[in-house]
């Protein structure tokens, strides 16, 4: 039996941007001016969540913030575990971390892998004074490792046979939030 | 504030078990190798410059030929992405006591090793151990035969400088018939869609080698001319049973690459050497040391080509 996939829109363009201009708030209301703060998306799928906190971010200070982009893929636990090939992506950490205020940034908690590679990979770039974690859509009741996030976009019930995929105006065409089931 | 977006490579997995020559890679290899080379050297620049990606693979490198920056190279890469590794020389070791080399590798594999790095004197050495053996291979130089991560990373070195090699003109000069960088650089650069012509005195240049659709010239004013980056070859002695030329003062009057000829150009060129160079003879010091010179850019990312090149195999030495 071919396998039919059924996707549902669970958050549209405008709420999406409600949502980042809350997160904005909130990170504001902790960091003040991000003197010391640094915002690091993940590779790939953080980078544009990143992007738009980051011109967000920077119309509401009037000032440029630093932001950076991390790939883990040389820190993940799944390489040379499953027929999936790892890919490779930039990364641009220009400033030192040591003392800094880390945002990590990614799209989707998913079982937080992701995240504890990404925790891994920053501490080669110095000893930031503390990390935190801001995501997109946390998927509930789907985590690996104990890892929560600080700052969360929306939460949603999944089933794990269930994915989430974030899209995004600059790249597909459109900024939305869709619920994909399979079903045989 | 650097780019977060550069464009992925289009394939994720190299083709081959083995890096045996640049002959049995694709084009699509090439890109995949230099795409991840580049994130490499990136870890390279980084306060801690290691990656535990490698960290439950075992790698020997066995040298049966003298080698400095070669071995260093894949050690510190080796090193880098945190695998284990063993060092071999053939001077000091059971091939001395007439060990061949099947016994040799059979013995080491049978500590649970996973790859292997070997130069050897004996072209084809890397691929009849292919046949033999099942740990993944990496050929760091058989004879005069071919020696691919030096091809890989030239081609690296000149992307950084000249952009997409697509068009470029690339002049490889000197001894091309004892040399194992000439062939590996041949076949890297023309499926990188590189024009290239080869440049040296007639006894150094191996019969039928236009076969492979280079330009051959004897002339190297014109050569000079020609190109966007010369890759200029060591003059190999060791290797010459013969005199191929009368004396190498007569080589370096015709073939030697120096600041005159260089200054009667119309345009810069990019000028590269794989090492040990010999000064004076193939390419004068006021020449190595200048700033159209890339040499020391080779060495730096010899590492991170490396690198991409044992990650990449490792990715295929699945566990399950």
């Amino acid at each position: 039996m071919p396998v039919v996939e059924f996707s549902k829109v669970i958050y549209d363009a405008p709420k999406i941007a409600i949502c980042i201009d809350r997160l904005c708030k909130q990170l504001i209301e902790v960091h003040g001016d991000f003197s010391t703060s640094v915002l690091i998306g993940l590779q790939p799928r953080g980078i544009a969540l990143t992007q738009r906190i980051f011109s967000r971010l920077s119309s509401m200070l009037q000032k440029e913030i630093n932001w950076s982009a991390l790939d883990v893929s040389m820190y993940r636990d799944d390489f040379r575990h499953n027929q999936k090939y790892i890919e490779m992506y930039p990364t641009s950490i220009s400033v030192n971390l040591d003392n800094k205020k880390v945002i990590l940034i990614d799209d989707v908690l998913f079982t937080g892998r992701t995240i504890r590679s990404g925790l891994d990979a920053l501490l080669d770039f110095g000893r930031p004074a503390s990390v935190e974690l801001l995501v997109l859509i946390q998927r509930n009741l789907s985590l690996h490792f104990p890892i929560a996030p600080t700052y969360i976009g929306k939460r949603v019930d999944t089933l794990s046979s269930q994915s989430i995929r974030v899209q995004w105006q600059e790249k597909d065409g459109i900024d939305q939030v869709i619920l994909i089931d399979k079903k045989w | 504030m650097a780019s977060h977006n550069a464009e992925n490579s289009e394939q994720k997995f190299l083709s081959q078990p083995h890096l045996l020559g640049i002959k049995y890679l694709t084009a699509a290899d090439i890109r995949l190798i230099l795409h991840s080379a580049a994130q490499f050297k990136e870890v390279l620049q980084r306060p801690i410059k290691k990656v535990p990606s490698l960290r439950d693979l075992t790698i020997v490198n066995l040298f049966f030929e003298n080698s400095t920056r070669t071995r260093i190279s894949f050690e510190l890469a080796e090193k880098r992405l945190s695998a284990d590794i063993i060092n071999f020389s053939a001077s000091a070791s059971s091939v001395n006591k007439g060990e061949t080399l099947l016994d040799t590798i059979n013995n080491i594999l049978a500590m649970k090793v996973d790859m292997v790095v070997m130069r050897h004197p004996q072209a084809g050495a890397a691929m009849f151990l292919s046949q033999h053996i099942s740990a993944s291979i990496v050929n760091a130089g058989d004879g005069t035969h071919e020696h691919p991560t030096q091809a890989l990373l030239d081609a690296f070195s000149l992307q950084e400088i000249l952009g997409n090699l697509s068009g470029k003109k690339i002049a490889i000069i000197g001894d091309i018939a004892h040399s194992r960088v000439a062939l590996s650089n041949i076949f890297c650069l023309q499926k990188l869609g590189v024009k290239v012509r080869i440049c040296g005195p007639a006894t150094l240049i191996p019969r039928y080698l236009e076969d492979l659709g280079v330009e051959i010239s004897h002339n190297i004013d014109d050569t000079l001319q020609w190109c966007d980056a010369a890759n200029v070859l060591r003059i190999q002695l060791e290797r010459q049973h013969i005199r191929y030329f009368p004396s190498s003062r007569e080589y370096t009057q015709y073939f030697g690459v120096n600041k005159a000829r260089l200054d009667r150009l119309e345009k810069k060129i990019v000028i590269m050497h794989p090492g040990p160079i010999n000064r004076g003879v193939e390419i004068d010091s006021d020449v190595a040391d200048s700033q159209q010179s890339i040499i020391l850019q080779q060495v730096e990312n010899g590492v991170a080509v490396r690198m991409a090149v044992l990650y990449l195999l490792a990715e295929r030495l699945r566990k399950h």
